[in-house]
């Protein structure tokens, strides 16, 4: 099903490190062209530095960055084929929204007609049309920042670098925002390296994420895989809402966790390994106590909105967060139900490669 | 309300008080001077003398060229030592060995260089004792732009540095990253946005080489004549206070003119 492409953007064991403080572990992965990645991660887990790696403005102290298949550690950042948008824009605050769309293609000595026509199509794009003239003090926060995604592309970049553009907007224009930058992505069909923190801004725009911790990549995979199996305590918590504990495996597709065996559809661990078991708080139902696996008691719930966040208690003392779409009352005893798909095993310092090939073992039959 | 703007007034006493006795007053007392001839009648006569004698035109011509010399040296050696300055690792501690010696008197720093450039100064002994021998270095229009450039580059430079300094990195960043080469960077985007600073900077060069006086006869030896060693010698040579006041208030023309050309034009946040 994949045909091997020739990846547009390459790390190879790239590490770095300031004043004794290592920001980047021998970090390798590939990018393909014309997708839609994400790196997402907690602040100083190395994301922006990864960002900064791949435009030139930082240099890795070791292994090699490869674009279109060719090294360019030693190439400077204004020869590179790439173009950032800044989390806080960073525009030109001396020139007009013309000219700092324009700064690039002039900077190529292009004709003017074709600066021009440029300008204007990257303006469009962006729906800007009438703001040429305008300063950029004129501008709101969401308009600066379309002009700063006007301004990086621009210049045709081959990858486009988004550190956390999104940051400084307000709920509702983030996320129309989101749309626009996704529908922008398609259109061009250029590669887009987003950087943000707001797991859920991950989830919604990418085709791939990695998900960053400490200076490393904990996981990489689709939206939907990284969320139904994340591989550590890390992902499970950043990624979404969860219930992690302890327990143990017994088998394969039998885990045994506060004090009773579940089945699941996990499998190829050691036998009796200790494990953390991960119960995602939409996939709990809360159900009359003869009809549930575990007895709980309600001890707290708050309405948000579009569902109730309940705070449930086992009789071991293990707390449950619960989604629900009706209302409970506060101290009712209740079952509390999930099936075997809803039960995702983690094994300890488990490592990608490994995590992947397990995976393959059980689910490729 | 009321009781904060008699608090309001109440501060502001100290401060109009000493405008009132050393600057408004003064200059009141310039301008009845200028306006005055010996016997204490009115006359403009003193203006028309600085216009039709071939004195003072001259003078004033020579003031305004060493002061643009002066100011255009200092900005030259300041603005690549700001932006250097600005991308420095111990920049503090730079901006610190340039401040200091504004703390220390003029006149102190003047005798200095009377020291250093001398005959028998460090400098000659050094040129002597690699077989060039000893040259006058002193008392001329060179040894007085040197000094004059010494003493004012500290106010060029720090309003520049501050300006530039303000500047968001992410912007030479964003330059960079959209291709511009540093000489770009510089030219479409340090020097626009820290253009402020150098008005400033422009300022406070400019206005007081306008009138430097001590300089040019410690270190110039009189062989340059500014209009502000012109108001020393009637001042206090001739005696001659109205002329004096007169090459005064023309050259706080001269000072407001240049303030006028240099004000900072929309303020950009």
């Amino acid at each position: 099903m994949d045909k091997k492409v020739l990846p547009v953007i390459e790390f190879k064991n790239v590490g770095l490190s300031f004043d004794n403080n290592t920001i980047l572990k021998n970090v390798s992965f590939e990018i393909e062209a014309g997708q839609f990645y994400t790196l997402l991660g907690p602040s100083g887990s190395g994301k922006s530095t990864i960002l900064n790696l791949i435009s030139g403005q930082l240099s890795a102290d070791a292994g090699e960055i490869l674009f279109d298949g060719k090294v360019i550690n030693n190439i400077p950042a204004e020869s590179r084929r790439v173009n950032t948008v800044f989390q806080n824009y960073a525009l030109f605050p001396n020139m007009t929204v013309f000219d700092n769309v324009a700064f690039g293609p002039k900077l190529k000595k292009l004709p003017k007609d074709t600066i021009k026509a440029k300008v204007r199509e990257m303006l469009a794009l962006v729906k800007l049309e009438a703001f040429e003239n305008r300063a950029i003090q004129e501008l709101s926060g969401g308009q600066k920042q379309r002009v700063a995604i006007a301004r990086a592309l621009a210049n045709e970049p081959d990858v486009l670098l988004l550190d956390e553009p999104l940051s400084a907007l307000d709920y509702k224009l983030r996320k129309q925002m989101q749309s626009e930058l996704r529908a922008i992505q398609k259109r061009l069909g250029i590669t887009f390296i987003f950087v943000t923190h707001d797991q859920e801004e991950a989830l919604a725009m990418s085709d791939w994420i990695f998900i960053m911790n400490d200076g490393k990549i904990q996981q990489n995979g689709t939206p939907v895989d990284i969320y139904d199996e994340p591989i550590n305590h890390f992902v499970a918590d950043f990624i979404g809402e969860s219930n992690i504990v302890n327990g143990v495996m017994k088998q394969d597709y039998l885990v045994n966790f506060v004090g009773k065996d579940f089945e699941n559809l996990d499998a190829g661990m050691r036998p009796n390994e200790a494990v953390e078991v991960v119960l995602r708080p939409e996939d709990l139902d809360l159900v009359p106590i003869e009809q549930g696996k575990l007895v709980v008691t309600i001890a707290d719930q708050s309405f948000r909105g579009d569902f109730y966040e309940i705070t449930a208690i086992d009789d071991d003392g293990n707390e449950w967060k619960v989604q629900a779409t009706n209302p409970s009352s506060v101290g009712a005893r209740v079952g509390l139900d999930f099936g075997p798909e809803d039960i995702h095993v983690m094994r300890f310092n488990e490592s990608e490669d490994d995590f992947d090939a397990r995976i393959e073992s059980y689910e490729g039959e | 309300m009321k009781d904060n703007s008699r608090a309001k007034i109440f501060f502001a006493i100290p401060y109009i008080s000493w405008l009132a006795v050393f600057v408004i007053v003064p200059i009141g007392l310039l301008i009845y001077q200028s306006l005055t001839n010996v016997q204490g009648s009115f006359t403009l006569a003193n203006f028309h003398e600085f216009i039709t004698s071939n004195v003072y035109l001259p003078m004033a011509f020579n003031s305004v060229f060493y002061a643009l010399i002066i100011t255009l040296i200092t900005f030259m050696i300041s603005f690549p030592a700001a932006y250097v300055l600005s991308h420095l690792k111990h920049r503090q501690l730079w901006l610190m060995l340039i401040i200091l010696p504004t703390w220390i008197n003029v006149l102190l720093k003047t005798y200095a260089f009377l020291g250093l450039l001398s005959k028998s100064g460090i400098i000659n002994q050094l040129f002597s004792t690699f077989g060039l021998g000893t040259h006058n270095l002193l008392f001329n229009h060179v040894s007085f732009i040197f000094v004059a450039v010494y003493l004012e580059l500290p106010f060029m430079l720090l309003p520049i540095y501050n300006s530039i300094n303000e500047i968001d990195p992410d912007i030479l960043k964003a330059s960079r990253d959209l291709g511009a080469k540093p000489i770009n960077t510089l030219s479409q985007l340090v020097f626009p946005l820290s253009i402020n600073g150098i008005k400033s900077g422009i300022q406070a060069v400019f206005i007081p080489s306008l009138s430097l006086f001590m300089l040019t006869t410690l270190i110039g030896g009189n062989k340059v004549m500014t209009l502000g060693s012109a108001i020393e010698l009637h001042f206090i040579v001739t005696q001659n206070w109205h002329m004096g006041s007169t090459i005064a208030i023309i050259l706080i023309l001269a000072m407001a003119v240049t303030m006028y050309f240099t004000r900072e034009r929309g303020k950009r946040k």
